[in-house]
């Protein structure tokens, strides 16, 4: 029933119908072309809305100085560095939940999963709960604490998944990071008992994640991070569609497996900490974005890691335009607005297919 | 082994390897000769994977070196060696919705530069190893929902197409080794004939060289020309099928009492397992 002879010579015809290698590139780039498109107008359209209206138009005239210009200055002062936080949270976060599915080779894996939400949230906490003394400038020591948090947590599960053999343990990867997010949150409960009420709230509020970043001065701290993160990313792609088949597999078809966990590691890490020391641990973003680009696109990681990036940024952009308006002029935490369109979407991810 | 000779393209020099402080193989030697078919042999523990691994590059040996045409492994770069040896593991699950093409033009990226996609020929290669495994009309199948007997025959495919330069086959001069983990362990009867068959067309007209472990001694005796058998991690027996195939060799590797019968109907030994000892 099944033709098992070795054909030597090559079958002529080819069937035309299925991607070649430059289809799949021209499917790759059209959708990233849409979905890239999409995230800078997210960016753009989302400034306009807020309880002042203003106008494209105004806001792009040429005519009027921008000192005298307020819609411009609404635009660019006011609403634009908390959409662009929104486009560098959703991108970096999907990315990473792209790149730890296939490390972890789990595709419920996020990038929370190996403790960095509670690492954070410890961080960002301590500073909140005990570093009031610090110049009373603990709104740049947050950023930094939560940042400093998310690598220790990451360091953490990484030093324990690299401690007992050769090579880099997924599975004590996936287990050290549960894990420690459950500690981490003990203490975090521990703290927050005997913290002052108002503390408490602060941190909680954090938890919840916020774009309220304020000005540019954030986004320019992120960047470095972000941008060696992506440099990664970049190079990934290939490797990751090996990672995914296994180790052992993985080797035997040309790439050095360990190195490759590494930087996927290093990439994810410094992206997640970025992320989260501006918008805090907002949820869902690095596992739904990831799922819905390959119902679009299929798995082929060239094609899922920088689609998700786009649609994560936009993705973002468009809950936090949801968070400030919804119930105006109270303010819902953007992390609300991702866990309740996430959180159904994930549990039908679960049952969906198997 | 009898080398009859050939070149010996694949060898393990003294090798022993040990989980921690658990020796899994101690001082082992094996000679594979280019255009081989050889099979490994032992009871569970023997050391017969780790053997595999080692041929294959993924584990370093404790002790002695593993040689390709009379280079370390350890020497070569990964894509380099992925061009030349490729690996079919026992089973193979990917938690990804990747179709059976794409499986196969895996096996491509070793040919790649970093940012390279695959080229017509590239698929040229997939779809023909496809079309010899019998997967060709699988190609848009969602590899996870095949049947056990389909993903091991795309897998065998994907490690195939590792080794073409060219879609006429491999044009380097230099034979290509497959090693494959229990390769009929999934599969049923009639797959197991089939796998059995595609492998020795490969070896005779691709003078690809084979080396496969299991725990079949049928489906060894029929596919195999050479054995290397293995207990507590040492050689016991190691040579041409039909002398290593004995009462005795099997007795000593599986402690098992076992006829040996040279049938007209088939061409190989076959064994029969009466009691264990």
């Amino acid at each position: 029933m099944t033709p098992t002879r070795i054909v030597i010579n090559p079958p002529t015809e080819i069937g035309g119908t299925v991607p070649t290698g430059d289809n799949l590139h021209r499917r790759g780039l059209r959708l990233r072309l849409i979905l890239g498109v999409f995230a800078i107008a997210a960016c753009v359209i989302a400034p306009l809305i807020g309880p002042t209206a203003i106008s494209l138009g105004e806001v792009f005239d040429p005519t009027i100085p921008f000192v005298q210009n307020v819609d411009a200055q609404i635009f660019f002062i006011a609403r634009l560095p908390r959409a662009l936080a929104g486009a560098l949270v959703g991108g970096a976060l999907a990315a990473s939940g792209v790149v730890l599915q296939a490390l972890l080779r789990n595709p419920l894996a996020t990038p929370f999963t190996l403790g960095v939400s509670a690492g954070s949230s410890l961080g960002a906490m301590l500073v909140i709960t005990f570093g009031v003394s610090l110049d009373n400038n603990s709104v740049e020591a947050v950023p930094i604490a939560s940042f400093v948090g998310a690598l220790a947590a990451l360091a953490i599960v990484y030093a324990l998944a690299t401690m007992r053999r050769q090579g880099m343990s997924t599975l004590v990867l996936l287990l050290a990071g549960v894990t420690l997010n459950s500690l981490f949150s003990a203490v975090i409960l521990f703290v927050q008992f005997l913290a002052e009420p108002t503390q408490a709230l602060q941190t909680l509020r954090w938890t919840m994640g916020s774009l309220d970043i304020g000005n540019y001065q954030p986004l320019l701290w992120s960047l470095p991070p972000l941008a060696v993160a992506f440099v990664i990313f970049a190079q990934l792609p290939r490797a990751l569609n090996l990672l995914t088949l296994g180790a052992e597999s993985a080797a035997t078809r040309g790439i050095n497996v360990l190195n490759t966990q590494r930087m996927a590691f290093l990439g994810a890490s410094l992206a997640t900490g970025a992320a989260v020391s501006l918008g805090g641990p907002i949820g869902f973003v690095g596992i739904i974005i990831p799922h819905l680009v390959r119902l679009l696109i299929g798995a082929d990681h060239r094609l899922v890691l920088p689609n998700s990036t786009y649609l994560g940024a936009a993705f973002v952009v468009i809950c936090d335009v949801g968070a400030r308006t919804l119930l105006s002029p109270m303010e819902l935490p953007v992390g609300v607005i991702t866990a309740l369109l996430g959180g159904p979407f994930f549990l039908w991810l679960l049952v969906r297919q198997k | 082994m009898p080398s009859r000779g050939r070149p010996k393209l694949l060898r393990a020099n003294r090798v022993s390897y040990s989980y921690g402080s658990h020796p899994v193989l101690q001082e082992v030697d094996v000679q594979i000769p280019t255009g081989g078919l050889i099979g490994i042999l032992g009871q569970n523990g023997s050391g017969k994977t780790t053997l595999l691994k080692l041929l294959a590059g993924l584990l370093k040996p404790s002790e002695g070196s593993v040689t390709l045409d009379d280079m370390d492994l350890a020497g070569f770069n990964r894509p380099k060696l992925a061009r030349r040896l490729a690996v079919v593991p026992q089973e193979t699950e990917i938690p990804f919705d990747y179709t059976v093409l794409e499986l196969a033009l895996m096996g491509r990226y070793p040919h790649l530069h970093p940012f390279e996609l695959e080229g017509p020929t590239d698929f040229k290669i997939a779809r023909q190893m496809l079309a010899a495994t019998g997967t060709d009309h699988l190609e848009q199948r969602v590899y996870r929902t095949l049947s056990g007997g389909e993903k091991q025959r795309v897998v065998i495919a994907s490690a195939l197409t590792q080794f073409a330069e060219t879609p006429t086959g491999p044009n380097t001069g230099l034979t290509q080794v497959l090693l494959l983990d229990e390769p009929t362990s999934s599969l049923d009867l009639c797959f197991q004939l089939t796998t059995s068959k595609l492998l020795t067309e490969l070896n005779l007209s691709q003078n690809t060289t084979i080396v496969l472990c299991t725990h079949d001694l049928n489906f060894a005796a029929g596919l195999c020309r050479d054995l290397v058998v293995l207990r507590e991690g040492e050689v016991i027996a190691a040579g041409p099928t039909d002398t290593v195939l004995t009462p005795e060799t099997i007795r000593a590797a599986y402690g098992v009492i076992a006829d040996v019968h040279c049938r007209s109907t088939s061409s190989h030994p076959t064994v029969v397992p009466i009691s264990s000892q």
